[in-house]
Order: structure tokens, then C-alpha cells, then sequence
């Protein structure tokens, strides 16, 4: 008894461990944010200017912006896309099939720093340029695997019976994929939509690459201001980032459990 | 309501005949059961039927209306799934609904009829359900709900009651029976049960690797089996093999064995004599034996398999083992090793050819 008490212990302790890990660095973070002084002194001193400096900052807020428009044309347009190739490639036998679904994995492993020269040379060579058209085309071609990847799994788990059912019952194929298929897979489709969202946000190499000085996203803008000197301003930012997207997650995870029956 | 007519039916995956040749005459109204082990091409030939793939050759038609190349959307049939195929998205009520929806039935009409067919189904009450809260055979009962409330032409049920357990399958054997017989649907049921098969259809046919092997009534089948397969699949049945003589047989010891039914053979070809095991009496040798049985042999009991209302014996005769199912009525029971005689009567033989 004395042994698994102990081991009990040890469990928590690592979980403590583990969180503190993962949050710390950002509690300190949003802390800071509202901390008097630029420079992480103590005593601590609660302020709310840096929020205020950062509704002047016209740069950060149109980067912000960007990065959420961009974030989410993304997300719809791979996620249509990319579940669209899933159920093609779940219904249908073609030539090449095999080939087409291995081509779906290297990207993901490909390091995005050669990805993105890649695609900084292919824009310029067929007169795209850089810019946010390019930020965003590259956005969807990254994500598109991912969203792939999300929903064909999601699809091994769906009884082929199910659409054989509803089309005895009359249904054509439209009303079979809209009230039977995509149901069962919406789940997958959430999922595959947080990731291509997640991995557009999230992207600062491949943006970094197409970005032009006035269009840019809010990565590559923090990542500038770093460079110029840091300012609690991106603090201030990172925090509002940070509580909004543990809000949606804990809003989408509220409604869809993930992989699992309803 | 409507008849199904298969004609000259041929569906082959590569090399794999899966149908070769199938004609069958599915009667209007009628309950037909498509009997056959595993890989005998009778789901593919539900599947034909149904419109989930074509045949290659050869003519399907419902209500006289030739179909073959009509997909499933369009044929008006309803389909009962082994597994049941029930939308797990949707409430009982919804799955029943589903096919008037997607017509686009009015909203009233829609609820009146799925309550109607639920009723029917006696699951009147559960409509608000979703399907991982019922049991096996309410889950059965609501796709059976769902195929037949759009007035399908024809009901299709490939193996509907594998899933559940025995008790529960007869009494779905009986219901299933009385809602038919209730709509008057033409019905067509895979099953590789034959004791399903005997119990719940009006007629029977018989596949065994893509080719029907016999069809028709039940008891006909059973009792004149025209092949050691058919024989064999349907039924319990004791297969003696010889040399024709006519109307009958001589087996390799020397005995013969009369046959009251059967096609007439050439002396000398070979051929077979199959009796079902509850027709052949069993006696020891100063016992008086029924002066109609022609046929007798003699052997000894080597086991007995007491199942309260009847007894199993296994008889040893010249390297072969012959069962006889003999009803529990008090007599005296044999022992293991003991010498019999075997009798039953020419009525009860059936000659086939080898």
C-alpha cells in the first residue's frame, strides 16, 4: 500500500512538474504585461499602459490583423479542400491513388525554412511576388496536409454501410455526404480546421519569407520589434493571443469530443 | 408491391465468378430466403438486386420493369443491413425518417408515417431515442422500421439477424414474419441459417458458388433434395453411395437401398441416396419392425447424444456412420456398442444422381 501511495506522489509531482513546464514561462509573460516596468523589475506594479500603447501601435495591430485574416481564409479554404480529397480519396479507387496519398506526407516533414525559399523562388518565378496573396497561398498549402491527414483517419472509423444505407433509402449522393458522411466526420474536420488554423498562426519562417514590410503578419512584426528592442507592448499582445485562443479551444472542446462518439 | 425477376445473372470480380448464370422468379408478396454458405454469391446477388452494383450480363426486373443498370437511389427498395447501418447522428425518429426527407415529404406527413411504421415495429414509444441506446433487437426493429416506411417495392435483408443471440432471433423470426405477412411486401432474405431459412420463407433458393443448386418450397426442398449438397446444407441428411439400379441403389457390400423419389439412372452409374435421420427407425434385432420399411441395414450404436426431447444415435455400418434422431417417447434407450438394425421406408429415399 505504502508503495503505490508513494508512486501516487511521484505522479502528481511530475504532473506539477509538467504543467509548470508548459505554463510558467507564459504566466510570467502575461504578469509582465501588466507590470510598471519595462525591464521585468521588482517590485511588481500593476499598470495597464502597455495594453493602452499597444491600441497606439497602428503596425502591430495591422500585423495582428493580418494574421487573423489570413488565419482564417486558411483555415476555410483547407479545410473544405482538404476534406473534399479525404472523402475522394476514401470513395474512390484511381490509378495513382497510392502515390498521391504518400505525397501527402512529406511536406509535413519537410523543414518550413526550405519550404519557404521554395516558395519564395517559385512566387517570384510566376509573378506572384511576395506579399499577403503569398503569405496566404503558402498558409493553405501548408495546411492542407494536416487537414488531410485529420480527416482520412477520422473516416477509417466510418461504416461504409451508412452511405449504402441512405442511398437505398433515395438519398443522391449530395444528401448522402451532407446528412450522413459529413456528420460522422465533422469531429475531424473541427480538428483539421484548428490545425490549419494553428499552423497558419503559428507560421513565422514560411511568412517571414513572403512577407513585404507593410504586409506582413504578427509573428514576423514581433519578431521585428524584438530585433529593435524589446517593449512590454508584445506582452500586452501575446496575452490577448494567448487568452483567446485557450478560449476557443475550450469552446470547440466543450462541443466536439475529438475522435470519440458524440 | 411487385415481383422480382432475375434472369441469366452474371457478375464476376476478376477471375472470381461470384454469379454464374443465375435465374430466379421472386413471387410478388412473397417471403424467399437465398440460402448458401459463405462465398456462395448470394449477398452478391442481394447487392445485384438492390442496385449496389451491376451485373455483367443477364436481366433484373421489379414489378416487370427491367432495372439493371438503375442505381440503388432509384429503385424504390428498402434494405435491412447485417449490422444495421443505423445513422448514429440522427434520433430513432430521424432515421425513420430519412428516407421521406429526402424525397421531400411535408413535415406532417413525415411524422405521422414514422410514427406509423414505428408502431408497427412495436417501438412506438422510443422515436426520441438515439440508436446507441438500444438494445440489439430494437436497433433491428427501427432499420426494419426505416426500410419499409417509404413503401419500398421490394425489402431486402442481408442477414438480419446474425447479430443477435438465439433467443432473441426466434422472436424476431416471428415478428419479422408477421410484418410481412402485415404490408404484404415482397421479401428477400439472405441467411446462411437454414433452420431461418425453413422457418420464415415461402420459398427457397439454394447457392453454392455463384450457381443456384435448387429453389423452390421449403418442405419440397427438404424432401427432394436434388443434390448431396442440397441435401446436406438443408437439413441433416445420411448419404449412401452406390451404384444406380434403377430406382435405387447397391452399395459396395452388396445391400440396396430403395428410393421413392428421385430421377431415373441408368443402371450401374453412380449415385447416392440420401434419408433425413428422424426418418430412419431404429430396433434392436427381435424388435418388430414396420412392415413398410423396404430398406434396412445393420450396424452398431458406437454413440448416443441425449438432448431431452429426442435422442442422437450414431450407427457404424461398413466404414460409415449414420445418424438417427429418435423422439424421447419412454422406450427403452440403446447402449453404446450395441447391434441394431436400421430400417425406413422407400418414401423416405431420395435418389440423386452422382
Amino acid at each position: 500500500m505504502a508503495t503505490t501511495r508513494i508512486l501516487e506522489w511521484v505522479g502528481r509531482f511530475y504532473i506539477f512538474l509538467l504543467l509548470g513546464f508548459l505554463y510558467l514561462p507564459i504566466i510570467i509573460m502575461a504578469l509582465m504585461s501588466f507590470n510598471a516596468s519595462p525591464f521585468y523589475q521588482l517590485p511588481f506594479e500593476w499598470t495597464t499602459d502597455w495594453y493602452a500603447s499597444l491600441w497606439q501601435n497602428d503596425q502591430l495591430i495591422a500585423a495582428t490583423w493580418n494574421s487573423i485574416e489570413i488565419a482564417i481564409i486558411t483555415t476555410v479554404i483547407s479545410t473544405v479542400l482538404g476534406s473534399a480529397a479525404s472523402l475522394a480519396l476514401y470513395r474512390y479507387e484511381f490509378r495513382g491513388k497510392k502515390f498521391l496519398q504518400a505525397l501527402l506526407f512529406p511536406p509535413i516533414a519537410i523543414p518550413w525554412l526550405i519550404t519557404g525559399t521554395a516558395m519564395l523562388i517559385f512566387f517570384f518565378g510566376i509573378g506572384i511576388g511576395r506579399g499577403l496573396i503569398a503569405i496566404l497561398l503558402g498558409h493553405v498549402a501548408l495546411a492542407l496536409p494536416y487537414v488531410i491527414v485529420v480527416v482520412s483517419a477520422r473516416l477509417q472509423t466510418f461504416a461504409p454501410e451508412l452511405e449504402e444505407a441512405a442511398r437505398s433509402l433515395g438519398a443522391n449522393q449530395w444528401q448522402v455526404t451532407v446528412r450522413v458522411t459529413l456528420p460522422w466526420i465533422m469531429p475531424g474536420v473541427i480538428a483539421g480546421g484548428l490545425f490549419a488554423f494553428a499552423v497558419s498562426f503559428d507560421q513565422f519562417v514560411v511568412s517571414y519569407f513572403l512577407s513585404t514590410p507593410g504586409q506582413t503578419t504578427l509573428p514576423v512584426e514581433i519578431y521585428a520589434a524584438i530585433r529593435k528592442g524589446f517593449t512590454p507592448e508584445i506582452n500586452a499582445v501575446s496575452t490577448i493571443i494567448i487568452v483567446v485562443s485557450m478560449a476557443l479551444m475550450l469552446l470547440t472542446a466543450r462541443f466536439f469530443k475529438f475522435g470519440g462518439e458524440k | 408491391m411487385a415481383g422480382v425477376q432475375v434472369s441469366n445473372v452474371s457478375r464476376s470480380f476478376g477471375a472470381h465468378k461470384a454469379l454464374d448464370h443465375v435465374s430466379i422468379d421472386f413471387p410478388d408478396g412473397g417471403f424467399y430466403a437465398l440460402l448458401g454458405p459463405s462465398g456462395s454469391g448470394k449477398t452478391t446477388l442481394l447487392r445485384q438486386i438492390a442496385g449496389f452494383d451491376f451485373p455483367d450480363s443477364g436481366r433484373i426486373a421489379i414489378g416487370g420493369e427491367s432495372v439493371e443498370r438503375v442505381p440503388v437511389e432509384k429503385r424504390r427498395i428498402g434494405m435491412v443491413f447485417q449490422n444495421y447501418a443505423l445513422f448514429p447522428n440522427m434520433s430513432v425518429a430521424d432515421n425513420v425518417a430519412f428516407g421521406l426527407s429526402v424525397r421531400g415529404e411535408a413535415k406532417a406527413t413525415i411524422a405521422t408515417e414514422v410514427q406509423r411504421a414505428l408502431d408497427l415495429v412495436q417501438l412506438g414509444k422510443l422515436g426520441g431515442r438515439r440508436p446507441h441506446q438500444l438494445s440489439g433487437g430494437q436497433r433491428q426493429r427501427v432499420a426494419l422500421a426505416r426500410a419499409i416506411v417509404t413503401k419500398p417495392r421490394v425489402l431486402l435483408l442481408d442477414e438480419p439477424l446474425g447479430a443477435l443471440d438465439k433467443a432473441l432471433r426466434v422472436d424476431m423470426q416471428i415478428e419479422l414474419k408477421r410484418i410481412q405477412r402485415e404490408i404484404g411486401i415482397t421479401t428477400i432474405f439472405v441467411t446462411h441459417d437454414q433452420e431461418e431459412a425453413l422457418t420464415m420463407s415461402d420459398r427457397i433458393g439454394i447457392l453454392r458458388d455463384g450457381r443456384l443448386v435448387q429453389e423452390g418450397p421449403p418442405e419440397e426442398i427438404y424432401d427432394r433434395p436434388q443434390s448431396e449438397f442440397a441435401a446436406t446444407f438443408l437439413g441433416d441428411a445420411n448419404i449412401f453411395r452406390g451404384d444406380a439400379t434403377g430406382h435405387g441403389i447397391r452399395l459396395p457390400d452388396g445391400m440396396t437401398i430403395a428410393a421413392g423419389s428421385g430421377p431415373s439412372l441408368a443402371a450401374g452409374t453412380k449415385a447416392s441416396c440420401a434419408v433425413r435421420p428422424e426418418r430412419i427407425q431404429i430396433s434392436t434385432g427381435n424388435a418388430k419392425l414396420d412392415m413398410g420399411n423396404a430398406n434396412m441395414l445393420e450396424g452398431q450404436v458406437s454413440k448416443r447424444i441425449f438432448a431431452g426431447n429426442n435422442s442422437t444415435y450414431f450407427v457404424d455400418r461398413d466404414g460409415q456412420t449414420v445418424k438417427v434422431i429418435v423422439q424421447n417417447t419412454g422406450a427403452e434407450r440403446l447402449a453404446e456398442g450395441q447391434p441394431v438394425v436400421l430400417s425406413w421406408s422407400p418414401e423416405s429415399t431420395v435418389l440423386i444422381a452422382a
